[in-house]
């Protein structure tokens, strides 16, 4: 008998293990629990002085402790305990033996102030500070561990040892569609026939104070923050900006033909992907919203897909005024009549913006949404945008017969990519 | 570890059909060329002294960024980059096409996050002061910090600056993680054009080797190259490499697509692969490194190697062990020429191999250690490798097109 292939003649791609950690807990029993109950992760930050922001709140996950702090390592960690659980769930290599390369989907690690206060303190206060200065002490082996922590390739680094994925590691940011990207680079390889097996894996850890300050800064975030559960309004009209969480979303995808020769039990199969730039600026859509009208009909082509047949719509759905507008007209526009009837809702509402994350946390949820038949919904959509006819699935999880999902995901910079999943082997 | 390889058994051939190229030896092709061939290294020892830097050698960045409020948005490493890709387009005599670009794939390996050194100061001066009431790194930080100065440090930007100048907007994919993004992003865009998922791919980096925020997260290594320039395989004790500036960006495409616009190829890009060894024990990157050139199709003998040898210890010692088991072959360190440009060292090692093999000539050695020897004959396959300073190998195989 032959491989098991798609339409176009490639090996079909399925999930066979998953795992989640957003703001709402840890593991997807929990998260899946809380998120079709209409809970919020969203809450005051108290990792750190919040004297002086315009926003402060955030779904940071504070259940999950390093110290010392730093985003990159909390990151690491949360990466950590996502793979744990998608492996486990897959069953599959063995402990510390992944039998297939990693895609890792993390925010641009940099040097954080905690390190940067512990130079300024090596220097001391009798002299003026500087990077000089700051050079001068760096060296000797006082800081080692900083250089092996804050390289980019440090997350990925880690992973691939505790878990034992094969070959180059890769680190991926596509900004706010990194998860969907890493998906995405797991697809490819498996088609490709590289690999029968990918450990796709996104993390964020980001909420500091400069990260929350850069994003105030370009007025992205809501700033209603009370009570923090309510800040985050996808498609109601009075949305007024993201609010930036953690999270991590792992998933493990083999060959359909893999996943059955070792009795793997097949969670989902991922049907196509999409993806196309916008070259119009380095933080808005292009107003005649082609870029993601192009990202979604690619992921469609790539499925061999027509929008008809897509039943869900896990949308970006932000809740910033600009991008659930653009999010409303890209679909529109492809699934003409269909776009408000759709069920269209977004995960966003609950457990915040997980930025590098997203795209993975997202696509565990349009996993779950297939397995339970239940859709998860858009809490605090209380004052409908008229110019937003989205059916958000308002405030109240819904029961539905859900086969096909489409999963966008669209960031900074001018990066779309959409995935499709679906429940069973066509 | 098993590695990860693009096989080319049954797979499109993909050509190098355009190279953009600014660096300490110059901007283009031609300037690149010449400096390697009078064997010229621009070193600056004063500005970040005692650290040495390849400082950029002058551009107008008008050339190829010709709106100064996108200049503007950009920091020094993304108008490299930017620049860079320009040139690259420019040579593969597609700039401006429309058609051609918006489904042309781009990975960009990139590090990102050059730091308001101003602001960070000011702020552990005023907390050394005793400034440490709650939310006064809020404060200042609210108050200090250019709101587009974030734009400017998203690794992902670089990509999307290109998109935004360029107009490539096929795909837009940024890597990370130091040298073996570079190699990696190389890997998957042969991959793709190699398996028929992509027709034509721009794949680079760019790096701004002249910051002191970069020097410190190397410092805290012992990375860094102090006090006196030595070539990369002369350095002995004083092991290290010099950060340098530069962009590399190359265009890569399937035959049949070259061949039906007429483009001309550099070369052929027949193999990328790489692998990550955990260098817990000594002698592992020298076993990786074999065991890739192991997996390159069909090497002639006494060909050429170009290396990103960065010139840190254990690494470069451990490469040169490997590099004694074929001293038939030419070697050339392009980090002795160009400093270290980390995730553009692969990119740019590409970039001179396939400019070698369309001239028909390895550049002259530059090296007084003897490790780098004469070749006269020209040169038909390149072997371009790269060990990461603390992790990653990778390796590639350019050819001449036959």
């Amino acid at each position: 008998m032959s491989a098991p292939r798609d339409t176009f003649g490639r090996p079909i791609v399925v999930v066979t293990g998953m795992g989640v950690v957003t703001s709402l807990g840890a593991g997807k029993t929990d998260n899946w629990a809380k998120l079709t109950a209409g809970e919020s992760g969203i809450h005051t930050i108290t990792r750190f002085p919040t004297d002086g922001l315009k926003t402060t709140m955030a779904g940071s996950i504070d259940f999950v402790s390093v110290d010392p702090f730093s985003s990159t390592d909390l990151s690491e960690r949360l990466a950590d305990l996502a793979t744990e659980e998608a492996v486990a769930q897959a069953g599959i290599g063995s402990k510390g033996n992944f039998p297939g390369p990693l895609f890792l989907a993390v925010a641009p690690v940099e040097v954080e102030w905690p390190q940067r206060q512990a130079l300024g303190r090596a220097i001391g206060s009798s002299t003026t500070i500087d990077y000089d200065q700051m050079l001068r002490v760096s060296g000797g082996g006082k800081f080692t561990d900083y250089h092996r922590r804050f390289l980019f390739g440090s997350v990925a680094d880690h992973l691939a040892d505790t878990f034992g994925t094969k070959g180059s590691p890769i680190s991926l940011s596509t900004a706010c569609a990194s998860g969907a990207t890493a998906i995405q680079l797991g697809v490819e390889a498996i088609r490709r026939g590289e690999a029968d097996a990918a450990l796709c894996v996104a993390t964020d850890g980001s909420v500091n104070p400069e990260a929350l300050i850069r994003f105030s800064l370009l007025s992205a975030l809501s700033t209603q923050n009370d009570p923090p559960q309510g800040a985050v309004k996808p498609f109601a009209k009075n949305r007024d900006g993201f609010v930036m969480a953690e999270g991590a979303g792992a998933l493990v995808l083999e060959s359909l033909e893999a996943a059955t020769a070792r009795g793997a039990r097949i969670l989902g199969v991922l049907a196509g992907c999409g993806e196309l730039a916008d070259s119009f600026h380095r933080t808005r859509s292009s107003p005649d919203g082609k870029p993601i009208i192009g990202c979604v009909r690619n992921a469609l082509a790539d499925a061999g897909l027509d929008a008809d047949q897509i039943d869900y719509i896990n949308a970006h759905g932000t809740g910033t005024p600009e991008n659930d507008k653009m999010e409303y007209l890209g679909i529109s526009t492809v699934f003409g009549e269909r776009a408000s009837k759709v069920p269209v809702s977004s995960n966003k509402s609950m457990v915040g913006h997980t930025l590098s994350a997203a795209g993975a946390v997202e696509a565990v949820f349009s996993l779950l949404t297939l397995e339970h038949q239940r859709i998860p919904p858009t809490i605090n959509y209380d004052v409908p945008d008229p110019a937003i006819p989205f059916d958000v699935v308002p405030n109240t999880a819904r029961d539905a017969r859900v086969t096909t999902v489409m999963s966008n995901s669209f960031g900074f910079g001018g990066q779309n990519a959409s995935l499709i999943i679906t429940g069973e082997p066509a | 570890m098993t590695d990860t390889s693009t096989s080319k058994t049954e797979a499109t051939e993909a050509w190098i059909t355009g190279i953009g190229l600014a660096t300490s030896l110059g901007e283009g092709l031609e300037a690149n060329w010449d400096g390697l061939t009078e064997r010229r290294v621009n070193v600056d020892d004063k500005g970040f002294a005692p650290y040495l830097v390849h400082p950029l050698a002058p551009v107008s960045f008008d050339a190829q960024i010709p709106k100064k409020g996108d200049q503007r948005q950009m920091e020094a490493w993304q108008r490299i980059g930017t620049y860079a890709a320009g040139l690259a387009l420019d040579t593969a005599g597609i700039k401006g096409n429309k058609e051609i670009l918006a489904r042309m794939d781009m990975i960009v390996a990139a590090g990102g996050g050059e730091r308001d050194l101003a602001v960070d100061s000011a702020i552990l001066n005023a907390e050394a002061q005793g400034n440490s009431a709650p939310g006064f790194l809020n404060e200042r930080l609210m108050s200090d910090l250019r709101p587009t100065l974030f734009l400017a440090q998203l690794s992902n930007l670089l990509a999307g600056n290109i998109a935004i100048v360029h107009g490539v907007t096929g795909s837009s994919r940024t890597f990370m993680g130091e040298e073996a993004a570079g190699v990696d992003a190389a890997r998957i865009a042969l991959a793709r054009i190699a398996s028929g998922q992509s027709d034509i791919a721009l794949v680079g980096a760019a790096h701004n080797g002249e910051r002191k925020d970069l020097l410190v997260l190397y410092e805290f290594g012992d990375f860094n190259l102090k006090d006196k320039f030595a070539p990369v395989w002369a350095r002995g004790k004083e092991s290290g490499f010099a950060l340098g500036s530069g962009g590399a960006f190359l265009v890569i495409e399937s035959r049949k697509h070259a061949e039906a616009r007429g483009a001309k190829p550099y070369a052929r890009l027949t193999q990328v692969i790489a692998d990550r060894t955990s260098r817990k024990n000594a002698g592992d990157v020298t076993t990786s490194l074999s065991k890739l050139w192991s997996q390159l199709d069909g090497v002639d003998s006494q060909g050429a190697i170009i290396t990103g040898a960065t010139g840190a210890e254990p690494a470069t010692s451990e490469e040169r062990a490997f590099l004694a088991a074929h001293p038939e072959f030419a070697v050339r360190a392009t980090g002795t020429s160009f400093g270290h440009t980390m995730e553009t060292q692969f990119p740019l090692g590409l970039a001179l191999a396939a400019l070698s093999i369309s001239k028909g000539k390895l550049f002259p050695p530059n090296d007084s250690a003897g490790v780098e020897i004469e070749m006269t004959k020209a040169p038909s396959q390149i072997v371009v490798v790269g060990a990461g300073h603390w992790r990653g190998e990778g390796m590639a195989l350019v050819e001449a097109v036959r």
